[in-house]
């Protein structure tokens, strides 16, 4: 018998604008030492069946319409609530996305880690203090923090994410539990940090022998990690299987949509940078913080960006590369004069913007734009469609009130959002229109360098596929050059023609996309794309066993 | 949604506050509330023309008579007709509410929102300011005023919006704290917007939320502020009468006359739940996640 059995399971939204269908006739099974994967994009449901187990829905609006959910023989949907408690954590464990917030500031981690154990509801098996510790540092031991005697009486904040989300590991598995759920636990990680916490977890369940659902959207990360794969969309089951199956064989529209849509292998168009034609000129720039928060000793500065030189030919899409604090945000930022540089030029079509005062900045900001990442954050609230792509029109003077109705459809077209969208507000729209939306009005000033920060990272697959290719398209429409920042390799490569590869503040390495995939010079370009994982199981393996 | 009307409402070239006026139709109880408020301030108006008695007109030999046909709400103690005092008091409490709570919000939105956005040195000084007319006694400062400028009903509402608005500044202040790290803000940087229009277009809208709840609260501490005033001699002055004076004298009397009380503590609770309909209203109203239809 499989250690859980999921069967026929409905779980509807009630909400004011109707029933909403999250989760509709799921089945499923995990055997003890087995990884499922389960693959959906964003509103897929995935979250919320496996949420539903341990009973963390919101009741209401969620109910709980029919199925079952039988752990060991016994029905998880339909216990009660002190039963539940005694499942939860203690025979079902979760492991959370963010490890930024799920862990108490307030509390150092051994103490967290040892609060199962303490004060745990099943009297026979709680530990005194002295054992707990002793098990709890054993523990942080196994998950790789290094020193744990001495990190044990430490804060959350004094860890880095990846370390944070190895502590979340320890305190997921510290009562021992036979199943163990992620929830996408990688995605708020480096890509080199998220291969070590892969492999953690892959390890753990050898060792331990415990079933593992795996929630994700990284159809990489599953090829690497799954023995079986549920695809989800819309709060069903698309396709079910073994990995490879579904890998190389599916049957299934959807699965092969989702496969197709991951940006793979080398930029289609030509390189159209124009030689020697510097756009943009950037010479030593220095960018530093202030940081109040280290120490008593007077301030500290944080070197963002730390001595750049690069330049950028017209024409040209340069990719940026950088894990998380890599200063690539910065760097993007201080060329657009949006965040004070320290020290260092950046020239734009041969004018040194430095000197510039904010009003003599006004029109060259015309010729410059961003376009940020969380299409969530960058529009405003409480102006409609049509408002935010006609006021930078309006501002510059490029529009006047005739015919701004008309540009501003113009400028829908070219982003493929549809007029009758004119008058809604950004809450209407999901993630990829947003950001749709965002792309229009970064375009409508008609700007010949476009700094595009992550613009896809919080997009789903499919909906990343579309809006890389939208921005192809009107680079090569527009005549764009483009500095492209990212922290996600295959989607750099896919787009850009020169990539520069940023550690600590430096740029450490820079060359042709290609060039520079296919012999990287530096020690920490390599590494970076060693960890890049692949949608395909066996190369991934392959993959995993070489680093 | 059928396609004409989906055109129709392309065509409307719809703002904010189109919208909103379009939602708050759909509000009853905001409906309601505005109604109310509406109705007091014609009545206000019109007072002069339409009440059954002059303010001042006294019949100390009738003295304080209950309800009755002739005096629907009473008389007081000097045989002053009820109604009548509630309904000139009204004007004065509703011109103090409303004038005063304008000029609290216009400096206070627009002190916080600055300081807030700016931030750094101008926002520790502009704070400090604050702080320094927090600690301020109030009185003092008031009676400081009223020394200077000598006793005038404007001044009244100038004295009490200056003092009100210090809560404003810093509500807002925090808001936009919070909304100068947005990325839209970014953005509306990047585009070349000048810093007045950034907290013009995007920063002030998106604070009107807890401005509003916050107002609909401060229009009724108004009213009775300026009874406090009265009461020491500083606002209106007998037999002028408001709201807040009338509710005064009446606790006065309370056990005696009770209708004295009852009355123009009606006519605030009244104006205060409506404002409090109308302002939790506005707040959905202005917030386009909430559902248009």
């Amino acid at each position: 018998m499989a250690l859980l059995e999921v069967n026929g399971l409905k779980i509807y939204f009630h909400t004011r604008n109707g029933v909403v269908k999250a989760v509709d006739d799921v089945s499923f099974s995990v055997d003890a030492g087995e990884t499922l994967a389960i693959v959906g994009e964003s509103g897929s449901g995935k979250s919320v069946t496996c949420y539903s187990l341990l009973d963390l829905l919101p009741k209401p609006p969620a109910v709980i319409e029919a199925g079952t959910a039988l752990f060991d023989g016994e029905d998880l949907l339909s216990c009660s609530p002190t039963r539940m408690r005694q499942f939860r954590g203690n025979d079902i464990a979760v492991i959370f996305q963010d490890p930024m917030t799920s862990l108490n500031p307030f509390i150092s981690i051994g103490e967290q880690l040892i609060e199962p154990l303490i004060y745990h509801p099943d009297k026979t098996r709680v530990k005194d203090r002295k054992t707990a510790r002793k098990l709890a540092i054993e523990l942080l031991d196994e998950v790789g923090i290094i020193d744990p005697e001495a990190r044990f009486d430490c804060y959350p904040h004094e860890f880095s994410g990846g370390m944070r989300q190895r502590v979340m590991i320890a305190m997921a598995l510290i009562n021992k539990p036979r199943l163990l759920i992620c929830d996408e636990p990688t995605t708020a990680l480096d890509v080199t940090i998220q291969a070590q916490i892969l492999e953690l977890i892959k390890q753990l369940q050898k060792t331990r022998d415990v079933a593992v659902i795996f929630i994700s959207h990284d159809l990489g990360v599953v090829a690497g990690i799954a023995d079986k794969v549920i695809v989800m969309c819309d709060g069903t089951i698309r396709e079910a299987g073994d990995t490879e199956r579904i890998f190389y064989h599916s049957e299934n529209e959807y699965t092969q949509k989702l496969l197709t849509a991951i940006p793979e292998g080398a930029k289609v168009l030509p390189n159209r940078a124009e030689k020697n034609k510097p756009l943009v000129e950037v010479r030593d720039l220095k960018t530093y913080f202030d940081d109040y928060n280290k120490g008593s000793s007077g301030k500290q500065s944080i070197k963002a960006v730390d001595g750049v030189s690069l330049e950028i030919q017209r024409g040209e899409i340069l990719g940026l590369v950088g894990e998380s604090g890599s200063g690539k945000s910065t760097l993007g930022r201080s060329i657009l004069q949006l965040a004070p540089t320290t020290s260092g030029t950046v020239k734009f079509d041969n004018t040194q913007l430095g000197e510039l005062n904010p009003k003599q900045l006004v029109p060259w900001r015309r010729r410059m734009q961003m376009i940020f990442q969380d299409p969530y954050a960058s529009l405003n609230p409480r102006m409609t469609v049509f408002e935010t792509l006609a006021e930078p029109l309006l501002y510059h003077g490029l529009a006047n009130s005739k015919n701004i109705e008309q540009q501003v459809r113009q400028l829908m077209d070219d982003v493929g959002l549809a007029h009758s969208q004119m008058r809604k507000y950004p809450h209407e729209f999901s993630g990829g229109q947003r950001q749709r939306i965002a792309i229009g009005r970064a375009i409508a000033t008609k700007p010949e360098l476009i700094i595009a920060d992550e613009p896809v990272s919080a997009l789903d697959v499919t909906i990343q596929a579309q809006i890389l290719d939208l921005i192809l398209d009107l680079v090569e429409r527009h005549n764009l050059t483009m500095m492209f920042i990212s922290h996600d390799l295959s989607v750099v490569r896919y787009i850009s023609d020169r990539v520069m590869v940023m550690n600590k503040g430096v740029i450490i390495e820079t060359g042709e996309t290609e060039a520079l995939w296919e012999n990287p010079q530096q020690e920490y370009t390599q590494q970076l794309l060693k960890a890049i994982p692949l949608a395909d199981p066996k190369r991934e393996r392959l993959r995993i066993a070489n680093s | 949604m059928a396609i004409d009307e989906l055109q129709q409402r392309e065509k409307q070239g719809t703002s904010l506050w189109q919208d909103a006026w379009i939602k708050l139709c759909k509000n009853y109880l905001a409906l309601f509330g505005l109604a109310i408020l509406g109705l007091l301030c014609v009545i206000s108006l019109l007072t002069p023309w339409i009440a059954p008695y002059g303010y001042e007109e006294q019949n100390l030999i009738l003295g304080a008579t209950s309800p009755s046909m002739e005096h629907w709400l009473g008389t007081d103690i000097f045989g002053r007709d009820m109604l009548t005092r509630i309904m000139y008091g009204g004007r004065v409490s509703l011109t103090v509410g409303f004038i005063a709570t304008a000029v609290a919000l216009l400096i206070g939105v627009v002190w916080g929102a600055v300081a807030g956005f700016v931030g750094g040195r101008t926002d520790a000084v502009m704070m400090r300011i604050v702080d320094i007319m927090y600690a301020l006694p109030f009185m003092i400062f008031i009676v400081l005023l009223m020394v200077v400028f000598g006793r005038n009903i404007l001044l009244l509402f100038l004295a009490i919006g200056a003092v009100e608005w210090l809560t404003m500044a810093r509500i807002v202040r925090s808001q936009v704290m919070a909304l100068r790290k947005q990325e839209f803000v970014e953005a509306a940087h990047s585009l070349g917007l000048s810093q007045w229009t950034i907290i013009r277009r995007h920063i002030i809208p998106n604070t009107l939320g807890p401005v509003i709840v916050y107002t609909t609260l401060t229009i009724p501490s108004v009213m009775l502020l300026e009874a406090f005033l009265s009461f020491l001699g500083l606002g209106i002055q007998p037999p002028q009468s408001s709201w807040g004076l009338l509710i005064n004298y009446g606790v006065e009397t309370m056990e005696e006359y009770p209708w004295l009380l009852i009355f123009p503590g009606i006519a605030l609770s009244l104006t205060l739940f409506a404002l409090n309909f109308l302002g939790d209203g506005l707040r959905d109203a202005l917030d386009p996640r909430t559902s248009k239809d």
